[in-house]
């Protein structure tokens, strides 16, 4: 299947209104993407992961390091105080390495979205065999700590192939996060079952952000700005709202405060429903069975 | 490892079973260890933070290859760039003291992270240093004397206990921290500072906190340093305010402090470059936010030698 058949056209204005559980205005689902750099990875194919080379590149990984030694705690703290539901985009070797984050993760009932193996793992250029089997890696390592299937797939460091839908579909994963097509979850056309793209921020992420130099206040203004706009507008047809941040650069402690104070900001109003990828998902997909049964 | 293989190279076989696929790091140079899980830190005088500010005295060859990268503030015209070689040089002729001054004002003894070259060139600034009871840090031979995974063993020994050589000559001291030029190591980089001597390093920014780094003699401390909130990063590369920078060390000292209400004692480290904050218009960013931290009761403005030494003394 060619990749601009996989959604088909629809402006947003035109089409029927979808509606949120209790008249919500906006389905808002924070992602902290946890994951793990490669010391020295070795499967290098189209870009190498630590650019800084001759490797090993230990400022790169240093800092990402951070993420998971410090930041994360953080992250768990504002979170825990706005008692936010959590989805995960999670590197799945992080589950076998840390499992104490695994442990303060599923205390949390945090939803994990497999962010594939390593972040340092691309899947760029793999046949259909090889991602296949890349993506059952993952799988695997979802069931054997948590005893069910996984439900979302986001691709590592956002690579994919045009085979990536088909091949989660097939895997039974219900939600995608590779395409920033839509504000709102639209059906993607797989060769069997059923998959739905859940909006991810290749936008409000403050990966983005920082490799554009751009600071926590910035970033928090970001988040308030799109939040404002998609609050205005979900009174007439609901939006979804992603915030994706990464533990090695919220969690510092100088950009800590600016993320809970935009979150605080925006769970404030009235008409914010606070959900996980699936829930929102779900919803979703009920909905639009009903209109078109 | 760092040549792309061909795309119609098929998986390995051990791709999807990966030995260091394991419990912690995917490496031995330390151990997984969780910020909120170690044991909690008391500083002396009941400090709740220490304060640790690293200005660094660089020297960039006019010269300079820039070889396997460009460090950070690296020549960028053509040959002669005598524009960033003396705006590099204004640092060390002029901006360093007004750091000094600024640290001077709340009693704020620094680490001074030196270049050899700076050293051999410039003794009396060093005598300067001494003078205010700075500590030197060794940072390498020249900021184009970059330590990477392609430089042979010996010769990485050799710069090192150059380095070594020089900055204890020059300066008198024992010499215990390390820094490496752009925060670059090869594989064998933390062996060698072990076997040189040295006590601490601050290369890997990856905790808040001190940790113990192995290597194939005694450990070495590993101390933390900024990088992403340094004045370089924050003002050069990333085009903010001075009042941004001043925000973002207030910020962080003001996370770092509340959090040493409960959690034990923290290390605020200050990285600085005094060709970037010893500007005139820029040093205010610095005094204020020095005026802020220092107004706080519990902080311990020391070295990083007394850092550490304060750490490992209760670290066992």
């Amino acid at each position: 299947m060619k990749g601009h058949e996989r959604i088909a056209y629809s402006a947003l204005p035109e089409r029927a209104p979808l509606h949120w559980p209790g008249g919500a205005r906006v389905a808002l689902w924070v992602a902290p993407n946890i994951e793990h750099y490669e010391y020295l990875p070795e499967q290098i194919r189209v870009r190498n992961p630590w650019p800084r080379v001759p490797h090993p590149d230990i400022l790169g990984y240093g800092l990402r390091d951070y993420g998971n030694r410090v930041g994360v705690w953080r992250l768990m703290e504002v979170f825990d105080e706005l008692e936010l539901p959590i989805t995960v985009s999670l590197s799945m070797s992080v589950l076998d390495m840390y499992p104490e984050i695994a442990e303060a993760m599923m205390k949390r009932q945090w939803e994990f979205m497999s962010h594939g193996l390593y972040n340092t793992r691309y899947h760029w250029n793999m046949s259909e065999d090889e991602e296949r089997a890349a993506i059952e890696v993952c799988q695997a390592i979802h069931v054997r700590h948590t005893g069910q299937r996984l439900k979302g797939w986001f691709s590592p460091a956002a690579s994919n192939t045009l085979n990536t839908p088909d091949l989660v579909a097939e895997m039974g994963i219900q939600y995608l996060c590779d395409l920033y097509h839509d504000d709102q979850p639209t059906p993607v056309n797989v060769r069997q079952g059923s998959l739905t793209s859940l909006p991810y921020s290749m936008e409000i992420n403050d990966s983005i952000a920082w490799r554009r130099g751009q600071e926590a206040d910035a970033f928090a203004q970001k988040m308030i700005d799109e939040f404002e706009v998609l609050y205005a507008e979900g009174a007439v047809h609901g939006r979804v709202m992603n915030v994706a941040v990464h533990p090695f650069i919220m969690g510092q402690p100088h950009r800590i405060g600016a993320l809970a104070k935009a979150l605080q900001y925006i769970r404030s109003h009235e008409g914010v429903w606070c959900a996980t990828g699936s829930q929102i998902v779900d919803w979703y997909r009920q909905q639009t069975t009903k209109e078109n049964p | 490892m760092s040549t792309p293989v061909s795309a119609a190279k098929p998986l390995p076989d051990d791709y999807l079973e990966y030995p260091l696929r394991r419990y912690g790091m995917d490496h031995d140079r330390y151990e997984w260890s969780m910020l909120p899980q170690r044991k909690q830190v008391a500083w002396p005088h009941k400090a709740r933070i220490a304060l640790w500010v690293s200005p660094a005295l660089e020297w960039f060859p006019l010269n300079m290859a820039g070889l396997p990268f460009k460090p950070p503030g690296a020549m960028q015209t053509a040959y002669p760039d005598l524009r960033h070689y003396t705006l590099r040089d204004y640092g060390n002729r002029v901006g360093i003291f007004r750091i000094m001054k600024a640290l001077a004002l709340h009693n704020i003894p620094a680490t001074v992270a030196v270049n050899a070259a700076v050293a051999m060139r410039h003794p009396s600034l060093m005598a300067q240093c001494h003078a205010a009871g700075w500590e030197i840090m060794a940072n390498g031979l020249d900021m184009d004397h970059l330590h990477h995974g392609g430089l042979s063993k010996e010769d990485e020994q050799q710069w090192v206990a150059q380095t070594l050589s020089i900055l204890r000559q020059v300066s008198g001291q024992a010499v215990r921290g390390w820094l490496s030029p752009a925060k670059s190591e090869s594989f064998n980089t933390l062996d060698i500072l072990a076997d040189a001597g040295l006590d601490y390093v601050c290369d890997w920014i990856n905790d808040d906190m001190p940790y113990l780094m192995m290597t194939a003699s005694k450990p070495l401390v590993a101390m933390p340093h900024s990088a992403d909130i340094d004045d370089y990063t924050i003002l050069v590369n990333n085009h903010h305010t001075e009042n941004d920078f001043r925000d973002q060390l207030i910020d962080h000292f003001d996370v770092l402090y509340k959090e040493s209400a409960t959690e034990g004692g923290r290390i605020m480290p200050i990285s600085l470059h005094p060709w970037v904050i010893g500007q005139p218009y820029r040093i205010k960013a610095l005094e204020e936010a020095l005026a802020h931290i220092m107004s706080h009761t519990g902080v311990w403005a020391a070295t990083g030698s007394q850092i550490m030494d304060a750490w490992q003394a209760q670290a066992s």
